[in-house]
């Protein structure tokens, strides 16, 4: 065998490697989450709260957590929603010049690799700042300004890969900027704008640093937006924290939920995606 | 009609020129095919026609381009109006991202256009304001349109299918059928036909001759032997610079330019 084929080879191979790697990685995870989850998984830690002597082995379940995550994370999807999509699309260079957006990317990008434990040291000095205990709102301030960053820069990409021609071809009939962006733009991107949001909620409904000062830990579910509220990132931290072996099993319990809640809102997004992008122009 | 007067355009990119002093004349209802090289400016020449060079970033423009006697390029003017009027037809023929029916719907329902002018045949008066337009006008104006552009027969069956999914050819056809339904009075076509098979660049040529009683066409092409089947005036650009034009008996017939002589004849392309 000469040269040339063996180095094609040798980087099949590392190629080959690095996939098997990724997939045992996820494999494991799903393994050991369901293998270690599993046993303590039933209705009443779906649908109950904590009861007295929960976190030394006790009845009950993590209701609490399931409902505050879902709180938490649909607050901040729609408020990053609100902020993020119109900022995406005002990065075009129609709207703002091409310095200018640079700018805003690179600030969005380091924005982005910020550890969310700072986002939630921040969050919690404006919060104290303005009188507010950890709470739902908190929460969801902070995760929304976690979520903000990844959803736009996101969107961002999928919205700079719509070909030049084809809004050139909208404009060409004689379409306002906003036209374009709305009946061009905004169709041809869909699906990455779908993404943008899947890998926002990705990140905030897991994100357990932000939240531990801004939205606390309760055993109720939260009434109003200024009661504090539980949340499944925390549940599985506490609950593997303690030295009762049932309850870190039901750590992992608590995992298993939270993979599959992703796991959904990620197929319902691909649904949506894939849906509406019959007619995206490739 | 529009009439369409060019005078002392110079463009730039940066710092390259690319239009050089070019003052033109263009006669309407017929079609003017923009003949040169390849990065001769032809398809700049176009777009400043319409203002699509709006969009390039750093692009500099002198002089005038007048449509009806007016300026274009004034601060103050309706930009979609003017490229409602000038409809321009690119290269390659990006659909809308829609269905193959709401892309020919698209521009009349942006324009307000009810499109009772076009189906009544005539072409003079403005839409009614605020007017709403049926669904049944509506689906008469898109058959209307598709059949003008040559394409009703082929896609007729399948109006709510995405438009991306029609072959490449007849994406051209529903481009034209696009630009014409915002009612334009004149068409810029850049190189419309050069991403087509032959028989589709066949298909679209003869719409255009079909059209040219009604419309202005401007019709970019690198192909010498399309600008003498199609064009009734031809504009001849060399490396920036406005070489000779004159209506296409003449310009094939007697070339008085050396550079004209050359380029008719194959010695330079």
């Amino acid at each position: 065998m000469n040269r040339r084929k063996l180095e094609e080879n040798f980087f099949k191979f590392l190629m080959a490697l690095s996939l098997g790697l990724v997939f045992l990685a996820l494999a494991g995870i799903i393994l050991i989450v369901l293998i270690k989850g599993l046993s303590s998984l039933s209705w009443s830690m779906i649908f109950e709260t904590p009861k007295g002597g929960y976190y030394l082995g006790g009845e009950g379940g993590i209701a609490n957590a399931i409902v505050g995550s879902l709180y938490l994370v649909a607050g901040a999807t729609v408020l990053a929603l609100i902020i993020s999509l119109p900022v995406a699309l005002a990065l075009q260079k129609e709207y703002l010049g091409k310095r200018f957006a640079d700018i805003t990317r690179l600030v969005l990008d380091i924005l982005w690799g910020t550890p969310s434990i700072v986002y939630g040291a921040f969050g919690f000095v404006v919060m104290v700042w303005l009188g507010l205990r950890a709470s739902l709102l908190g929460g969801i301030i902070v995760l929304t300004l976690l979520m903000i960053p990844i959803m736009t820069r996101a969107m961002d990409e999928a919205v700079r890969l719509v070909p030049y021609e084809l809004k050139e071809m909208a404009y060409a009939m004689g379409t306002t900027r906003f036209e374009t962006t709305l009946a061009v733009v905004l169709r041809q991107a869909f699906p990455g704008v779908c993404t943008g949001v899947i890998l926002a909620v990705g990140r905030g409904i897991g994100d357990a640093a932000s939240i531990l000062f801004t939205a606390g830990y309760t055993d109720e579910i939260p009434r109003s937006l200024f009661d504090p509220v539980a949340s499944l990132p925390l549940a599985v931290f506490f609950q593997s924290g303690t030295p009762v072996p049932e309850v870190q099993a039901r750590a992992f319990t608590a995992a298993l939920i939270l993979l599959v809640i992703v796991l959904v809102i990620n197929i319902v997004a691909r649904l949506l995606g894939w849906r509406f992008s019959k007619n995206i122009v490739r | 009609m529009s009439r369409i007067e060019i005078n002392e355009l110079c463009v730039s990119f940066g710092r390259n020129p690319v239009l050089k002093n070019i003052s033109l004349s263009i006669p309407d209802r017929q079609i003017i095919c923009i003949i040169g090289p390849s990065g001769c400016g032809k398809t700049t020449l176009l777009k400043s026609l319409n203002r699509l060079l709006d969009l390039n970033e750093d692009v500099s423009i002198t002089g005038d381009v007048r449509v009806d006697g007016q300026s274009i390029y004034q601060s103050r003017l309706d930009v979609t109006a003017l490229r409602k009027k000038v409809g321009f037809l690119p290269q390659r023929p990006y659909p809308l991202p829609m269905s193959i029916y709401d892309n020919v719907a698209f521009g009349p329902r942006i324009h307000g256009l009810d499109g009772l002018n076009a189906l009544s045949g005539g072409k003079a008066g403005s839409p009614a304001a605020g007017a709403k337009t049926s669904r049944k006008d509506k689906d008469r104006l898109v058959e209307h349109y598709l059949t003008l552009a040559g394409l009703w027969d082929e896609v007729k069956d399948r109006l709510s299918e995405p438009a991306a999914k029609l072959s490449i050819g007849q994406q051209q056809r529903l481009a034209l059928a696009r630009v014409l339904s915002i009612e334009p009075e004149v068409i810029l076509a850049d190189e419309a036909t050069s991403a087509l098979d032959p028989i589709s660049a066949r298909l679209v040529e003869n719409q255009f001759r079909l059209l040219k009683k009604d419309y202005t066409i401007i019709l970019v092409t690198h192909i010498l032997r399309q600008a003498r089947r199609l064009g009734d005036y031809i504009v001849f650009l060399y490396m920036g610079d406005l070489v000779e034009h004159k209506p296409a008996a003449e310009f094939f017939g007697d070339p008085s330019d050396e550079k004209t002589k050359a380029y008719v004849n194959g010695d330079i392309s």
